[in-house]
């Protein structure tokens, strides 16, 4: 059935941002983008949501907590990372205590780039999240 | 020999054959045990007899008896003075409150001063489903305090083993109950009266610490006051109307058997802990469990509604019943709050008995067959629930030594059985469709009919129980990450008082419109709570009830288990979160008490205080009007 | 609103009928509330919102995912929640006795109360005793509400309160306007989203729901649409004699409630309990006194 596709919930995880691409998921759900249009709620906790939305790399301080809020997030789930910093660590990744992007931890599915990124990319991204999301409820079916 | 008769009498033997089996546990079962049952035979017995009828007089017309009550009186006096030898000088009122009520009531006696009668025993379905209360819960209470006894005194040993004597107490009581309840003389009733007074303190003074018997003591000077109330009422009804049939009284002009009436029923107010008498029932608190249990359920107190009822005839429609009713709305009301703020789950019984008996009162104040009715129901529903509830506390703290509710959290995953008996205890008291509910439900039906005053009592209080017996239900059915502690469960013959009980809670549900059918109608005429409609919602969702057990014995597919959510900072460790500096902390939780509103402090001098000034004004009001 | 077909002789047959289509109809009007109400309130935050069908997506999707659950137990309290709360409206829908059917909407809310106690999570927890402060505050007016339809009506049961013919609401404006106040506790509405608030980034998360995940939190949701109607449908009788005003009251009721809704932050408990006791002795009770002296 499509309806993962019609409400997605998002759980929204700052990593370790600069804050930047936080400020723009939040621009999303404001007036002028409003994804409460395609049916996206921020939950604001992993057992609610279909969608982990990190900004923001991993580093020592939070691994933990990005597999402890992944694990607890129930089947089918999409992770989206925001940012060039969620995707590969961006001009962080050479820092002594971080790891890299969120892929060092958990499998991501969509990345959506941009330092920081906008919020059309924040929606197409989750969009296509939507599509992994709708396939992976097929294959857990199957 | 009729039932009656042998109820009375019956309860004498086991009390005196329990005086000579000091330590000997084997020997006390069996004669508990064998005597129980017989009780209820005789109960249930008589109950079955009485279907269809409404009520009827026995005579006696020797004076055999009757001297042999005022030998009992003399007797019963002499042993007031004889416990009251240890009190310091300066509780010098202790004593003379006996001496002045049985000088009075004595001399009245012997010098013939008495009117003469001979109806000196009444039955009648009140008297019957009293009966039946007495016997079924007390004796089942009677069976588990074998048990409880034992181990506790296996885990008290600073305390001399004397429970032979307060098994024997026990039976004791259940004569003065039963010889209570059948009485038609006031004398007599006033007889019986203070003999549960003096089993209460036996029971209370039990473990003989300096608290136990400070407790006692102040139960005893308070119910003293309403013993001398009750001789006051005697005299009254000797001198100015001339009778002391009680139901003679009942059946006179109401403006003149008003006073001794009211006597009676502050009697009966003060012997059911309403306010200001709260406290002695809480002080009842240090005795072992099963005597306030016994207290709290089927005697004592409920000697107390018992007499308010057979009262409330003379109380319908006066001022004074409607006074009667606001004190024991105030004792609901007060006795609710009270409990929010407590965490010995003792405390919390005690504080809820004190509003239940409030309710009771309240509905004997108003009088009418609609509230009568749901009085009735309500002293059957609460004595079941509430004794079970308390015999499971004690068994609980003889298992883990405590008796406060915060270590109660996750009972059911520690103790199984005994989670789940307090479970159909607690829900017993307040969850639709069980019992105190169905009660509920009838009083503010029957209070509903143009009364501003009375139904937002009665749903105030209500919610206040609401909300503590639910958060004391979540502590038990709370499941924790810790290892299940195994405690000792050597619960023996306690389990046929524990599991007894709770069957009746369940089992009382499904048959109270049988109980209605069968005794209540006959008494008060119809009522609506009988009707089809609501008993067939009733048992539907009785029905209901018994699903949460059902899909927890059914698997479910599909589940996947994980922990609690603690802001992505779970440590393995269960139970605890990563806190700052990466060291790994335990949560905990405390429940509400909301001590800024509900604590003793704050409420209970108001609730005193107010309470006497409702008393002050009654009986000022019937003087000046007659 | 008007699925009380219980008019004309109330027989068996009417009620199960009644029933039925409480059932069918009361999670779709539930759930188009909802949607409509998640419109509204977009539109006063100038967004557009979701599509009106949007709580139906929810809780379809909620459906398909992995049932996650803290200890094998807490899933099922959600579920008795769902049930009792069904068979409360199902006893006010059939015309049964208003007070068993309040009576059996507070066992519901016992039992998500003990579903959150029993899930061992802080948040919960903190969730299930502000729902019992919540219950402590709103149920005595709820039972006050049966009891002075009683005085007015002269019955408890639903079937013939909606027969009369004199309109509740005359008699009774003060109860009426103190049912609204408590109405935003029952539907967990801001100011008082106390137990289970609105937004999950918050000190509570989602409070007494933070763990229902899947298929429990979807029982949660019709549970909510259930109680929706239900207590719109206490509403409702207020103005039973003139059927078409009571739905029109209804609307503009629930508009209030959305518009309160938006306007505020949450209170503090004791606020709520204040608060809300007040209205109920001032307004309630006090509509009672008058009702008394007045019908002297
Ligand atoms: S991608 Fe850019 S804006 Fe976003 S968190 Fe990293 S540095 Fe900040």
């Amino acid at each position: 059935m499509g309806f993962f596709k019609k409400s997605p919930w998002v759980l929204h995880y700052d990593g370790s941002s600069c804050n930047g691409c936080d400020i723009e998921v939040l621009a999303a759900l404001m007036p002028k983008y409003d994804i409460e249009r395609f049916g996206i709620i921020n939950t604001g906790n992993p057992k609610h949501a279909d969608v982990f939305l990190i900004t923001g790399s991993v580093n020592s301080q939070n691994i933990d907590v990005i597999k402890n809020l992944y694990e607890q997030m129930g089947e089918p789930k999409v992770v989206v990372a925001v940012g060039a910093c969620a995707c590969t660590g961006h001009f962080f990744a050479e820092c002594y205590n971080t790891l890299g992007g969120i892929d060092k931890v958990i499998p991501v599915d969509v990345y959506a780039p941009g330092c920081a990124a906008r919020p059309e990319v924040i929606i197409d991204a989750v969009v296509k999240g939507l599509a992994v999301l709708e396939e992976k409820k097929k294959n857990k079916q199957k | 020999m009729d039932w009656v008769t042998f109820l009375i009498l019956f309860p004498l033997i086991p009390a005196v054959l329990l005086l000579f089996t000091k330590k000997n546990y084997e020997a006390q079962k069996w004669i508990v045990l064998i005597s129980s049952i017989l009780i209820i035979i005789g109960s249930i017995g008589l109950a079955v007899e009485q279907i269809g009828h409404t009520g009827g007089f026995r005579y006696i017309s020797s004076h055999f008896t009757n001297n042999l009550v005022m030998l009992g009186d003399v007797i019963v006096a002499l042993v007031f003075l004889y416990i009251c030898r240890s009190l310091p000088l300066k509780k010098y009122w202790i004593p003379l409150m006996v001496v002045i009520q049985y000088g009075l009531v004595l001399y009245y006696d012997f010098a013939g001063k008495m009117p003469e009668m001979n109806r000196y025993i009444f039955l009648d379905n009140l008297a019957v489903i009293m009966a039946l209360v007495i016997g079924i819960v007390g004796c089942l209470i009677a069976v588990y305090t074998v048990g409880y006894m034992k181990k506790y005194h296996e885990h008290h040993h600073e305390i001399p083993d004397r429970s032979h004597l307060f098994i024997a107490t026990v039976f004791l009581f259940f004569f003065a109950m039963y010889g209570l309840v059948f009485s038609n003389s006031i004398t007599w009733i006033y007889f019986f009266w203070e003999i549960t007074t003096l089993c209460s303190f036996i029971m209370i003074s039990y473990s003989k610490t300096e608290e136990a018997m400070n407790n006692a003591f102040r139960a005893v000077w308070m119910l003293l006051i309403g013993g001398l109330a009750f001789a006051m009422g005697i005299i009254y009804a000797a001198n100015v109307c001339n009778t002391i049939d009680l139901q003679l009284l009942l059946a006179s002009k109401k403006s003149l058997v008003l006073v001794p009436i009211l006597f009676l029923c502050f009697a009966g107010m003060n012997k059911a802990a309403q306010y200001p008498f709260g406290g002695w029932l809480l002080g009842a608190m240090v005795a072992p469990t099963p005597s306030s249990a016994l207290l709290h359920s089927s005697t004592m107190v409920k000697a107390g509604v018992y007499l308010v009822l057979r009262c409330s005839p003379i109380l319908q429609d006066t001022d004074a019943g409607a006074i009667i009713a606001l004190i024991g709305g105030l004792s609901f009301l007060a006795g609710s709050a009270l409990a929010i703020s407590q965490r010995n789950a003792k405390k919390v019984l005690a504080y809820s008995t004190i509003a239940n008996l409030g309710l009771i009162i309240l509905c004997a104040g108003i009088g009418t067959p609609f509230t009568l009715s749901a009085a009735l129901l309500l002293i059957i529903f609460h004595a079941v629930a509430k004794a079970l509830m308390f015999i499971s506390v004690g068994s609980v703290d003889n298992a883990t030594g405590s008796q406060d509710i915060e270590d109660m959290y996750g009972l059911c995953y520690n103790m199984h059985r005994m989670g789940i008996i307090m479970i159909i205890g607690i829900s017993g008291m307040f969850l639709a469709p069980f019992g105190m509910l169905i009660s509920k439900m009838a009083v503010i039906q029957a209070l509903a009919l143009r009364n501003p005053i009375f139904p937002p009592i009665v749903i105030f209080g209500g919610s206040l129980m609401l909300f503590f017996w639910t958060k004391w239900m979540g502590y038990l059915i709370a499941i924790t990450d810790k290892k299940p502690v195994e405690y000792h469960k050597d619960i023996g013959i306690e389990w046929i008082g524990l599991w007894g009980l709770a069957g009746l809670t369940i089992i009382s549900v499904v048959f109270y419109p049988y109980i209605g059918k069968l005794w209540i109608v006959p008494m008060y005429g119809e009522c609506p709570l009988f009707s089809e409609g609501v008993q067939l919602t009733i048992l539907l969702m009785l029905v209901m009830m018994i699903l949460p057990p059902l899909t927890i014995v059914a698997r479910r597919r599909n589940v996947v288990f994980t922990k609690p959510y603690l802001a992505g900072v779970n440590v393995e460790e269960k139970g605890e979160y990563l806190g700052s500096l990466g060291a790994s902390r335990s949560w905990s939780f405390r429940n509400y008490y909301i001590e800024k509103y509900f604590s003793e402090k704050k409420l209970l001098n108001a609730t005193i205080l107010s309470s006497l000034i409702l008393w002050i004004l009654m009986f000022v009001m019937e003087n000046v009007m007659s | 609103m008007d699925i009380n077909v219980c008019n004309g002789e109330c027989n068996v047959m009417s009620v199960i009928i009644a029933v039925i289509i409480f059932l069918i109809l009361a999670p779709l009007v539930g759930g188009l509330i909802s949607g409509a109400d998640r419109i509204i309130t977009a539109r006063m935050q100038s967004r557009v919102g979701p599509p009106v069908l949007q709580p139906f997506y929810d809780v379809l999707k909620l459906f398909g995912k992995q049932n996650l659950v803290v200890n094998k137990y807490h899933g099922d309290y959600v579920l008795c929640f769902l049930i009792f709360t069904i068979l409360s409206g199902c006893i006010f829908f059939g015309g049964g006795n208003l007070l068993l059917a309040i009576f059996a909407l507070i066992v519901a809310n016992v039992f998500i109360v003990l579903a959150a106690y029993c899930s061992n999570s802080p948040y919960a927890l903190i969730g299930a005793d502000r729902e019992l402060l919540q219950m402590l505050s709103a149920e005595p007016m709820l039972l006050l509400t049966a009891v002075a339809l009683f005085q007015v009506t002269g019955s408890f049961n639903v079937s013939e309160i909606i027969k009369t013919n004199r309109m509740p609401f005359i008699y009774l404006p003060g109860v009426f306007i103190a049912l609204t106040y408590i109405l935003t506790i029952k539907l967990r509405k801001s100011p008082f989203d106390l137990s289970t608030s609105h937004h999950g980034h918050q000190e509570l998360v989602k409070g007494l729901t933070t763990e229902f995940a899947g298929p429990s939190l979807a029982y949660f949701e019709i549970a909510h649409w259930y109680e929706t109607v239900f207590m719109l449908g206490l509403v409702y009788l207020f103005f039973a004699n003139v059927p078409i005003l009571g739905v029109l009251v209804v609307i503009g009721v629930y508009f209030i409630e959305i518009l309160i809704d938006n306007v505020n932050a949450r209170f503090k408990w004791e606020l709520m309990l204040k608060s809300a006791w007040l209205a109920t002795l001032i307004l309630g009770v006090g509509n009672l006194f008058l009702l008394y002296i007045l019908s002297f």
